[in-house]
């Protein structure tokens, strides 16, 4: 995870002003349109009114843009009968993401630290067992766990998907810390075990202080991943609490009569807001948090 | 579960030997209620005769023969093979592509690589409801197109059966090959510099090098990069039901969506779960050995 630090280039040097040169450059400028078209189609329809949508100059600038579109997105765009818009979804996002963030963190460090420093007779088949949970699709486990929360009452609630997030976080979390633990020095923690530090004193006087770089990239590979999820919340939050992604899709998937492009692309830009800011902000540990995914010992 | 050795231990190391097990209390419960006991369930009901509700009456392997004599499973399966199989290798082309040309010391290189993974912090309903606009057949991008003269273009595969699949193919790729270009080139700087040397010294070709001496360096970056696709593909639901909702027809049904819908409005359990159970039957026989080696055998020394 660490070598991903990334140095400069090291590929061959480049010739001067040759064919290859522009050769080079026309391919990331291509690249670079492709990848930017649906950002930029998505802005500029929000932006547009109807009439102007109607003519079919997808690419065109707005003639009078305006975010009309974008506040219908907001307040009043109805997902099956109820028009108060994504701002509902918006914020039962925020009340799933926060604490699932959270509590998959905490017991993710946990996890890694004692498969890190800790060993007991058993601890590697658990770590085992938690990395074949990583790549079991969701589908295989989702009946048995409806059957479990509604027989202890936490379906379709705000707790149960907070605890489903926290199930699924804490594979790639565990993981995330134990390779994190294990790149530390080992004299660090017998150190602190000469002196009789337990534990948790460990844990929390030496362990936690040290760990906050890959506590960033922990923060921005869940925020991303529980705001992003649909599947979970569509199955497991309730009709009260479903979030902003599943709202998005009831929202375009309304039609009554007209189907209204520009609020279908004002709440899809408000719904990639969130994650596309964490992206833009965090650069390098988002990259960090893909190569976490990168399974290794 | 773990049990301390015989061997006598001083008892303050006892006393730490027992917060380390109770900190590990939920990692073994989600590690084993759910990855070993909910799987188990999920298997164990795919041989019942389950409809809404589970129940506990054994038709043995009827559920998986009914499953195979299903059209819709079928071509979910056909679908899942087209859509994985060309997804990965166009996300690892690309990636590779663009992993190598941003490592020519190009200007902006910082710029281009933010533009290329963009897509893969949006999440696939976004992405799905995008490209399902620009691919809208009347106002989209083949209208564009047909209105600038060329008016035999075509290119709106969602409302087209036949190539379908291969518009949330264009969408899927869109959203990960940025993916593979960090692994990649992440990859790529960790390369001995003294490898360009000695190329350039023997007069090998940029390309060539590139192809026959770096890329086979490359490999533990494409098997991490094949298995974080690989298990993105199995997993294929928000993109489809964003962007097709399966249809038209069965032309972009999915596996995993098959299990969902079985579970939930069609209310089939024992069905849906013996599909479950097919599509776990590919991650076991692929993950299961490679963890057991990496990881849990390890562990007597």
């Amino acid at each position: 995870m660490e070598q991903i630090q990334l140095m400069g280039p090291q590929g061959p040097k480049p010739k001067q002003t040759s064919v290859s040169r522009v050769g080079v450059y026309v391919f990331l400028v291509s690249a670079a349109i492709f990848f930017c078209i649906p950002l930029y189609v998505m802005l500029i329809t929000s932006l547009k009114g109807m009439p102007e949508i109607r003519l079919g100059e997808l690419f065109a600038l707005p003639g009078d843009p305006s975010f009309a579109a974008w506040v219908k997105a907001w307040s009043e765009a109805c997902s099956g009968v109820e028009c108060n818009g994504i701002q509902t979804g918006f914020w039962n996002s925020v009340k799933i993401t926060i604490p699932s963030v959270a509590i998959s963190i905490i017991l993710g460090s946990i996890n890694g630290y004692a498969l890190s420093f800790w060993r007991f007779k058993g601890s590697n088949l658990l770590f085992g067992l938690l990395l074949f949970g990583a790549f079991v699709p969701f589908q295989v486990v989702i009946f048995p766990l409806i059957i479990f929360l509604r027989e202890v009452g936490l379906y379709g609630s705000l707790t149960g998907i907070i605890l489903i997030h926290t199930i699924f976080g804490m594979p790639i979390m565990t993981l995330l810390f134990r390779n994190y633990f294990a790149s530390l020095p080992d004299e660090l923690f017998k150190a602190a075990r000469v002196d009789g530090a337990n534990f948790w004193q460990i844990f929390f006087q030496i362990m936690m202080p040290l760990s906050i770089p890959v506590t960033v990239v922990a923060v921005i590979l869940q925020t991303t991943g529980i705001w992003n999820d649909y599947l979970l919340g569509l199955i497991f939050a309730g009709r009260d609490n479903l979030p902003m992604t599943v709202q998005l899709n009831n929202i375009v998937a309304t039609t009554f009569g007209v189907r209204e492009y520009n609020v279908n692309m004002a709440a899809t830009i408000l719904t990639a807001i969130v994650p596309l800011a964490i992206y833009l902000l965090s650069g390098k540990y988002f990259v960090r948090g893909i190569a976490a995914g990168a399974v290794k010992g | 579960m773990a049990t301390s050795t015989k061997v006598s231990i001083p008892r303050r190391a006892k006393r730490v030997q027992i917060s380390s097990l109770l900190a590990s209390t939920p990692m073994a419960i989600v590690a084993i209620g759910v990855f070993v006991v909910c799987v188990g369930y999920s298997v164990m009901l795919s041989f019942t005769k389950s409809r809404l509700f589970p129940n506990f009456n054994w038709v043995g392997l009827d559920q998986y023969e009914r499953l195979w004599g299903t059209s819709r499973w079928v071509v979910s399966v056909e679908n899942l093979l087209i859509y994985g199989i060309l997804f990965i290798v166009l996300c690892l082309i690309a990636g590779f592509f663009m992993a190598v040309f941003l490592d020519q010391k190009v200007r902006f290189e910082s710029g281009f690589r933010t533009l290329f993974l963009y897509p893969y912090a949006m999440s696939l309903v976004v992405t799905g409801l995008v490209w399902q606009w620009m691919m809208e057949p009347s106002l989209g991008i083949q209208n564009v197109v047909q209105r600038m003269g060329w008016s035999s273009f075509e290119f709106a595969p969602l409302v087209d059966p036949q190539y379908a699949i291969y518009g949330v193919l264009i969408a899927a790729v869109w959203q990960s090959s940025g993916l593979v270009m960090a692994l990649m080139l992440a990859g790529l700087r960790g390369i001995d510099g003294e490898i360009w040397k000695a190329a350039r010294v023997d007069g090998i070709p940029t390309w060539q090098t590139y192809l026959f001496i770096v890329l086979p360096m490359m490999r533990p970056v494409m098997i991490t990069s094949v298995v974080l696709l690989a298990v993105g593909v199995v997993r294929v639901y928000d993109l489809i039901v964003a962007q097709t909702g399966g249809g038209p027809g069965m032309s972009t049904e999915m596996p995993a969506k098959f299990v969902i819908d079985h579970i939930t409005a069609r209310g089939n359990v024992g069905l849906g779960m013996a599909a479950a159970t097919m599509m776990l039957l590919p991650v076991l026989l692929v993950i299961g050995p490679w963890i057991y080696r990496e990881y849990v055998r390890p562990a007597k020394h």
